[in-house]
């Protein structure tokens, strides 16, 4: 479990980071907090030859009002959101996912921003980010741009961030109480299998439902939203619409969780998540 | 020995575990010896292959290589890796340290890499070129006794390994005799033990004495001794082994592996010491795993539930190899098949066959976790289809106190036992009534709650010499420094059971010293000469009872030295509390500070007194110990997802008299938690072209602390015959009587919707595709 050599580089603003990727182009990895390159690394599944570390990039972790949203520095770790009182109050479904996220190291070292670039379709944070319908902020040569979350994934480990980028700041609404997050994880990665995070919007009567873990990248479970916009939210609509979670959705298959059992795990956890939501409003 | 005075029987912290928790304890990978080298592996990616050609010039032009070797290189220096367990019929293929013109198992090691740093060696490993020809996989043992199924070894025109059979009584009349006959087949599934520390060694050579030291994280350093000669050109006497911290091993550190002998191999070869350290990959597939067997099981019962006879028909999946004890766990299923109760006849037919998969063998229970789970499934089977109480059908079974020592259809004695008082304990302590209560409520609310029971008995304190290969007792000597202090040495070598706490416990009471006078060592062969070493919960019962003999020995010296010093006569020396007095005087008493230096300095002894206050020992056990008890389970399955909640655990255990019941708890504890592990979520999976997919922690569900529940446990005492402090084992009791009892719960949850059995491990999937078949797209 030995990663093959690399050049390690550790800038010390954005725009120097963006420099050198240009720079190394493909061969490069840009590391945030390690605990998805690394491990591939170790299983030399990935050799990058440069390995970019903006762990000392100045001012990419924050939690702080912006505006009428909530701006998360992309080097902010699952553990500080886990404890933002500011997120807390504003933005519970974020503060609700964390600490579902790995174990307590994991947590402490992993970031928000290094999770997402990352795609795997297994990691938590997607379905918050696709529910609340976030803006992504990606950082390249020729400056800014934003991203909505619906955008931003690709496919399997595959985002629209591209190799001389940095994804520098996640932008999400506050909500009210009426949010949650329902994971089934993978026993022994603890990843999800099916992980549905859900936003009931009672003012506007709609909902809006982001799943990961199911398919090769995370969904909109739009069949769902569509079904429920203007509904009440009794038992009848909600079991009717989870039965449509995985609506033209090709699940996954694997030794840990049959293409069957994930599609019907989402529906059963898209239940449980507006359940919960619809009890918190 | 009394349970209540002194040190035996107290609960005590382990004197072990402050260097542990500190992170200042020594494992293999913290040593470093001048001028060492590191070796790294190249294993196979194919489960089948021909091994064409390697090239290995751009590996050893690589920077910081010292040196590539393959199998041409050092086969022909190296022996056979051992199997000291054969069977009558077994065939067993060449086992070379590298492999030579083909490999058999995903992880085969094919190469070395021996370069300066651990980096290097391991850089260098992807410019090995080896050119495989893929050849037919077979890794399912039914399809490997198919007429067309590729051969794992061609050489044998067979995927038989081979056949073993242990039968008595008369079968046929039973079953003719029988108001029910009831078959189950029952699959238990591969497991990886996964010990948290991989394996790993060290081996220096000494040129000048011709000497070897080989520090290795194993469990058996006396066997490795005994064996290694076999395999490298250094006869027994000149080699010194030496277990330093071992970070668990469960079973899987019971061998003697390839890359023990390369690395002792390559550095008398290189003139320089050579570590090489096992990552967590290459321990999913080149260290031993356990289970794997299928069986056909048969039950002949009588209405009221009177079991009459089982039969049964297993295949043993035993991967590549036949590893060291390899063909022989598949006996002890076999031995311990009618459990805890009686039974008029019975048969157990194995047949072990290769495929090219790991080799099993011994984990964590070694054989027994499948007896236990077969008998303890049948009884709830048995109870189900006669309509009867699962409790009632056991108690009806059982022999009674009275009937101890027990012979077994087998030919086992059964040492002591009262089945009947643990179990009674477990439903007192489970609120059995209350708790049938619940599960009543909970179904009537449409929940799947479900209670189940296992009454286990096993067999361990392994064990007296004719039933071991390289014999059953074991070495311990004690020392009186001439300081008083006392040096404690076992051939036991307990890697992290907390011998260093009894054994303390055991000589303090003994010998009337404080405890912190005692140091206990283990695990190095030049320290402790001798030994048999730790498997098969052995160690406290055998080691302790050696060292036992040798205070006894020494007693009897000092009484002697006493005498002379008292000047009274030898028979009028009365030895009480660590004091040493003529009957009588009391006052005038000799402590063992006051005697040691006399007995030492040997200027005042006895005429014809050999000076020193030293003694060993070799204890052979009469008989093995077979511990038992009742675990009690309640889980919550959720009927969406499939998943199992345990809700309540209940364990009465009876070990016999406990030297330390933190370090009974403690073993108990653990060993749970391996079934929790194999009864929910652990399994082993390798496809169909044996490809190993749960080759790390990312895909190998282990139990985390948040899976254990809250243990309520308890025991009864019901002291063994088998040695002189009555104590039986403990260190696999927790995982052979609780697997079932957690399946027994789950399939209990599951009655109410017709579903009789399920297979280990019971995942949510499986759960679930059970409790909804019609969901299934």
């Amino acid at each position: 479990m030995i990663p093959a050599a690399f050049d390690y580089l550790r800038p010390a603003t954005l725009d120097e980071a963006i420099a050198l990727l240009e720079l190394h182009g493909a061969d490069a990895k840009v590391l945030a907090g390690g605990h998805s390159l690394v491990p591939v690394m170790k299983l030399r599944l990935a050799q990058p030859k440069t390995v970019i570390d903006i762990s000392s990039v100045a001012d990419l972790s924050y939690v702080r009002e912006q505006g009428d949203k909530i701006a998360i520095g992309a080097m902010t770790t699952h553990y500080d959101i886990e404890a933002s009182p500011l997120l807390r109050d504003t933005c519970p479904l974020l503060t609700e996912l964390a600490p579902q996220i790995g174990d307590a190291q994991v947590r402490n070292r992993g970031t928000i921003g290094g999770s997402l670039v990352h795609a795997d379709p297994a990691a938590d944070w997607p379905a918050a980010i696709l529910a609340l319908d976030a803006d992504l902020e990606i950082a390249g040569s020729n400056g800014r741009r934003a991203v909505k979350a619906t955008e931003f994934f690709v496919g399997m480990m595959e985002t629209v961030v591209q190799s001389s980028e940095i994804l520098c700041e996640i932008r999400v609404p506050t909500t009210a109480r009426s949010v949650a997050y329902v994971k089934f994880a993978q026993r022994a990665s603890g990843f999800a299998i099916a992980g549905v995070a859900v936003v009931v919007d009672g003012a506007n009567k709609t909902v809006s439902v982001g799943v990961t873990g199911v398919a090769a990248r995370p969904y909109r479970a739009l069949a769902v939203e569509s079904v429920l916009r203007g509904k009440v939210l009794n038992r009848d609509a909600i079991d009717q619409a989870a039965g449509i979670a995985a609506e033209g959705v090709e699940p996954l298959d694997d030794i840990h969780a049959s293409a069957a059992f994930r599609a019907h795990l989402v529906q059963v956890n898209t239940r449980r998540a507006l359940e919960v939501a619809v009890s918190r409003g | 020995m009394s349970a209540a005075k002194g040190y035996f029987g107290k609960p005590m912290k382990r004197v072990e575990d402050p260097r542990l928790i500190k992170g200042i304890a020594t494992y293999v990978d913290d040593i470093t010896l001048p001028g060492m080298l590191h070796a790294a592996v190249l294993r196979s990616p194919y489960a089948h292959a021909r091994i064409n050609n390697i090239k290995a010039d751009a590996a050893k032009a690589s920077p910081g290589v010292v040196g590539v070797f393959t199998g041409a290189d050092v086969n022909d220096k190296c022996g056979l890796v051992p199997c000291a367990s054969p069977m009558p019929d077994s065939k067993i293929p060449k086992h070379t340290v590298l492999a030579s013109d083909r490999v058999y198992f995903v992880g085969h090691p094919v190469a070395v890499v021996v370069a300066v740093d651990r980096y290097a060696a391991r850089d260098a490993l992807d410019f090995v070129e080896v050119d495989y020809d893929p050849l037919p996989v077979v890794s399912d043992p039914e399809k490997a006794l198919e007429k067309d199924s590729p051969l794992t070894h061609p050489e044998f025109r067979t995927n038989v390994a081979f056949t073993w059979s242990v039968a008595n009584g008369g079968l046929d009349a039973a079953f003719k005799r029988a108001h029910r006959v009831i078959k189950q087949r029952m699959i238990h599934q591969r497991l990886t033990p996964m010990a948290i520390e991989p394996r790993g060694c060290v081996a220096s050579w000494h040129a000048g004495e011709g000497t070897l030291t080989l520090y290795t994280s194993t469990q058996i350093p006396h066997l490795v001794r005994t064996l290694l000669p076999g395999m490298i050109s250094v006869p027994e006497n000149r080699i010194r082994i030496v277990a330093p911290e071992v970070g668990g091993a469960f079973g899987s550190k019971l061998n003697l592996y390839a890359e023990e002998a390369l690395c002792s191999h390559l550095a008398q070869r290189l003139g320089a010491p050579v570590k090489w350290i096992e990552s967590r990959r290459e321990n999913a597939a080149a260290t031993i795993h356990g289970r794997d067997q299928i069986g056909e099981y048969e039950v002949a019962v009588k209405k009221d539930g009177t079991l009459l006879a089982i039969k049964s028909k297993t295949l043993a999946d035993i991967g590549a190899y036949c590893q060291l004890n390899t063909p022989a766990i598949p006996t002890l299923t076999g031995l311990m098949l009618t459990g805890c109760y009686k039974c008029k006849a019975m048969r157990m037919d194995v047949v072990g066959v290769y495929t090219h998969k790991m080799a099993t063998d011994a984990y964590r229970g070694a054989g027994r976790p499948e007896a236990t789970y077969v008998i303890e499934r049948l009884m709830d089977i048995i109870a189900d289809e006669l309509k009867l109480d699962p409790v009632k059908v056991r108690l009806k079974n059982f022999p009674k106190p009275t009937e101890f020592p027990f012979d077994t259809l087998t030919g086992l004695t059964y040492d002591s036992g009262n089945y009947q008082g643990a179990l009674k304990k477990a439903q007192q302590i489970s609120n059995w009534n209350k708790l049938t209560k619940q599960r009543d409520a909970a179904r009537k609310s449409g929940k799947l709650f479900g209670i189940g029971l296992s009454t286990y008995v096993e067999i361990c304190a392994l064990g007296p010499s004719k039933m071991m290969s390289a014999g059953g007792w074991e070495w311990g000597c004690v020392r009186i420094e001439m300081s008083g202090k006392v040096t404690v040495i076992t051939g036991a070598t307990p890697h992290g059971q907390g011998q260093e706490t009894s054994f303390a416990q055991i000589a303090a009471d003994k010998l009337g010293v404080p405890i912190e006078d005692i140091v206990v060592m283990r695990g190095d062969t030049a320290v402790a000469h001798y030994g048999r070493d730790t498997y098969g919960s052995r160690a406290t019962v055998i080691g302790g009872a050696a060292i036992l003999m040798c205070i006894d020995k020494i007693i009897a010296k000092a009484r002697k030295l006493a005498a002379h010093l008292l000047d009274t006569k030898e028979k009028s020396v009365e030895f009480r509390d660590g004091k040493f007095s003529a009957k009588g005087k009391p006052k005038k008493a000799l402590t063992w500070k006051q005697l040691a230096p006399e007995a030492y300095v040997a200027k005042n002894i006895p005429q014809n007194w050999e000076p020193g206050l030293e003694a060993s020992s070799f204890f052979e056990p009469p008989n093995c110990t077979y511990p038992f008890g009742t675990h009690i389970v309640a889980v919550e399955v959720d009927r969406d997802t499939g998943e199992v909640k345990i809700v309540k655990y209940v364990t009465v255990d009876d070990c016999g008299h406990q030297v330390n019941p933190l370090l009974v708890e403690g073993q108990l504890q653990g060993g749970i938690a391996h079934s929790i592990g194999q009864a929910l979520f652990e399994r082993t999976v390798y496809d169909e072209n044996g490809q190993l997919l749960t080759g790390e922690f990312m895909d190998y569900a282990m139990p985390r602390a948040k899976d254990i529940p809250e243990y309520l446990m308890d025991s009864t005492v019901t002291p063994s015959p088998s040695n002189p402090m009555g104590i039986k084992g403990v260190g696999e009791a927790g995982t052979i009587g609780a697997t079932p009892a957690i399946a027994n719960a789950v399939m209990d949850a599951l009655s109410p919707l017709g579903i009789r059995h399920l297979d280990l491990p019971l995942t949510p999937e499986k759960i679930w595709r059970a409790i909804a078949p019609v969901k299934v797209k």
